[in-house]
């Protein structure tokens, strides 16, 4: 009975190999299609694409009488009229250009309100502004880089040819201003109160002071806090290298127990005039605001080490509907008489020195307690920074989008820690 | 006849399926994209590639443990508060209350019609550290001059606290509405104590709403960052917070995804621990109201 019997090769297999049911099959078709569906999620980048402007966009422009305007708060001269707020300097281009200004405090937050705008500005749509102001040191070299700006015809632009600071001509950011103008720029330094501190501020170092322990407030967000210890260590920030970086956040962990919070510029403003900060990072045209608004106390310092010099820039992005008016409007900007409007507005530190003359013209003919603080503008360092102080800024590092990553990775569990 | 059982047998399905496509389309899809998007590499300018990064979840707790169990210490701690001082408040409006039961219960949702924010930043002017509260106690000398209460651990979960409150009074107000006061007036026929009347009568019977009580508020206090970024200070952010700067700011969503993911596994794991150790039998009674 018991043959040697060739092995049946169907049987064989069978043993052997394993076996896959319908159902295995369906079910590893599932897998499959599951990974690839996880696969499809993937994420578009963001870079606009890279044609170049055309020649003749310029040229095919025509004013619309319309001008779409995203600024931060309290960015623009202000007077109230019958109980409104409005604003003169943009009532009077209005007047004289016919061009309507729909003016928004839309800017909170240059991240977030770019956030916003980029699935337009990626779609290659109209964002819906105009006009928009974003800070040097990461947001408009972003802006750039993904193209996703305007490029300005300076034909049209007599008025900054002629009027603007060096400061602001041919910034690092953007050889020969081809997509920006400057708005105004500021410093990043010291503001304290002394009648709480009880001494003079003058320097980064004087946050290490144990008598000031949670007392201090910084700003929150990743940028501003480490660029800050970085000028406090000696380094400077525009040329730090990721060992810098390691090493900044080491001190920004020592610095950590003399902190109460982080904050953003208007927690900055509630803090020190509350007095629950007695020192404070701070800019230096919110600590005027702060002076004339009630808090005359509270005193900005220009630390020893050095203080951060930011520009905020006016740009229109691509695909903006109305760019004639709005480049319009840059050029107005930059005549001495507006400059010094925005000046007496806001102090911050103008890009057109013309302006200084302007007001003193104007501090001649006023008297008593306007000319007082017409004279202070004038001489305010913060407003019209001397060569000299100049000499100690510096600039925000400029970081790639993959050195954001690794900035990020150091810092943001610091800041939110 | 057989039509008629035809469509008997549909219509549950059927009174399901808006609710059922409504989950489908904006929370099971969603899910599935940020679980894609956990496991991406790249960046915001080039774009992000599905490649199975898991160094996502590896990255997102070496950067960020810290943040992460602070959370989960702060909902234990939250949780807990709650429902000592919910109790009592439920209780009472369950058994003493009377005709004004319903009144009691507006006022505990009365602080719902304020925007949650505006109501959180109310005790930041309250909190001051020389506001109406702390300033008054500073001058007569009964605090030292540079104590606060804002930007400290306390003001957040005391924040927190006071926010979520009222998702643990209702559950167990519903909880104790329907225990029958005879039940407790049997116990004490049978001898018993009040204290015993309570632990071995009220409280058993009231355990379902405590099971609702504690899980619709540990859950969105874990994931809360509106507290921490008003009341809080340097050393009390939440992951929350971090989540949201992550994925807002800096637009690294991989690594936002991954965090989320590890947060709501956290969550899943904890909530199934404690359905089992309470026994599922109170789950379902608390599934079917």
């Amino acid at each position: 009975m018991t043959r040697n019997r060739p092995l049946d090769p169907a049987w064989l297999r069978g043993m052997t190999m394993p076996r896959i049911s319908r159902r295995d099959a369906l079910r590893g078709g599932a897998l499959l299609s599951a990974s690839a569906l996880l696969a499809a999620c993937g994420v578009e980048g963001t870079s606009g694409d890279d044609a170049p402007q055309e020649s003749g966009f310029w040229a095919s422009q025509t004013k619309a009488g319309q001008l779409d305007f995203a600024n931060w708060p309290l960015y623009m001269d202000t007077a109230k009229v019958g109980g409104k707020t409005v604003h003169p300097s943009l009532e009077a281009f209005t007047k004289e250009t016919g061009i309507k200004v729909n003016y928004k405090e839309a800017i909170e937050d240059n991240d977030s309100f770019l956030g916003k705008i980029n699935p337009s500005l990626q779609a290659g749509q109209d964002p819906g502004w105009d006009l928009i102001v974003i800070t040097d040191g990461g947001s408009i070299e972003k802006l750039i880089r993904q193209n996703f700006l305007t490029e300005l015809d300076h034909s049209k632009l007599p008025n900054f040819a002629k009027n603007a600071s060096p400061s602001v001509k041919n910034p690092g950011y953007d050889p020969a201003n081809k997509y920006t103008l400057a708005w105004q720029s500021g410093l990043v330094g010291l503001a304290y109160n002394p009648k709480l501190t009880k001494r003079e501020i003058t320097s980064w170092q004087d946050l290490k002071d144990p008598a000031f322990k949670g007392k201090i407030t910084m700003f929150e967000g990743e940028t501003d806090f480490p660029t800050s210890v970085m000028i406090m260590m000696g380094i400077d920030p525009a040329k730090s290298t990721e060992e810098d970086w390691k090493r900044a956040a080491e001190e920004m962990k020592k610095l950590k127990p003399q902190i109460r919070e982080l904050v953003d510029n208007s927690g900055m403003a509630e803090a020190l005039s509350s007095g629950n900060a007695w020192i404070s990072q701070a800019y230096s045209g919110d600590i005027y605001q702060l002076n004339i608004g009630g808090s005359p106390d509270i005193k900005f310092v220009f630390p020893k080490e050095g203080a951060t010099y930011w520009t905020d820039n006016m740009a229109i992005p691509k695909n903006a509907k109305h760019p004639l008016d709005a480049i319009t409007y840059m050029d107005y900007v930059y005549r001495p008489e507006v400059a010094a409007q925005l000046v007496e507005g806001i102090a911050y530190i103008t890009p057109v020195p013309a302006a200084k003359e302007q007001l003193q013209a104007k501090a001649a003919k006023a008297s008593g307690k306007d000319r007082q603080t017409l004279e202070d503008l004038v001489q305010s360092p913060l407003i019209f920074p001397t060569e000299a102080d100049l000499t100690n800024v510096k600039r925000y590092r400029a970081l790639t989008v993959e050195e954001q990553q690794v900035w990020s990775g150091i810092f943001q569990p610091l800041v939110q820690s | 006849m057989s039509a008629r059982s035809g469509r008997g047998r549909l219509a549950p399905y059927l009174i399901g399926l808006p609710g059922g496509l409504w989950l489908a389309i904006f929370f099971a899809l969603p899910l599935l994209v940020m679980f894609s998007l956990s496991l991406q590499s790249g960046n915001v300018e080039t774009g992000f590639r599905f490649t199975w990064e898991w160094s996502n979840y590896t990255r997102a707790w070496e950067l960020y443990s810290t943040q992460f169990i602070r959370s989960v210490v702060y909902a234990l701690v939250v949780t807990a508060l709650c429902l000592v001082l919910a109790y009592p408040m439920a209780y009472w409006i369950a058994f003493y209350g009377g005709a004004r039961k319903s009144t009691y219960l507006f006022l505990i949702l009365l602080p719902f019609f304020v925007s949650f924010v505006i109501r959180t930043a109310s005790w930041k002017f309250i909190l001051n550290d020389q506001g109406i509260v702390l300033g008054p106690l500073k001058e007569i000398g009964l605090l030292p001059e540079d104590y606060h209460v804002l930007a400290t651990t306390t003001a957040v979960l005391g924040g927190l606290t006071y926010n979520y409150l009222p998702f643990m009074v209702l559950p167990l107000y519903v909880a104790l509405e329907r225990v029958d006061p005879s039940l407790v007036e049997a116990a004490h026929d049978l001898f018993a104590s009040r204290a015993s009347a309570f632990r071995k009568v009220v409280f058993p019977l009231s355990l379902p709403g405590v099971f609702a009580g504690v899980l619709i508020t540990f859950v969105p206090v874990a994931s809360d960052f509106v507290n921490n970024s008003i009341l809080g200070g340097t050393s009390t952010t939440m992951i929350g917070n971090v989540i949201q700067t992550v994925y807002l700011t800096h637009n690294n969503y991989p690594l936002a995804s991954a965090m989320s993911f590890l947060l709501m596994a956290a969550l899943l794991i904890g909530i199934f621990v404690y359905a089992r150790a309470l026994g599922t039998e109170q789950v379902m009674e608390v599934a079917q109201g």
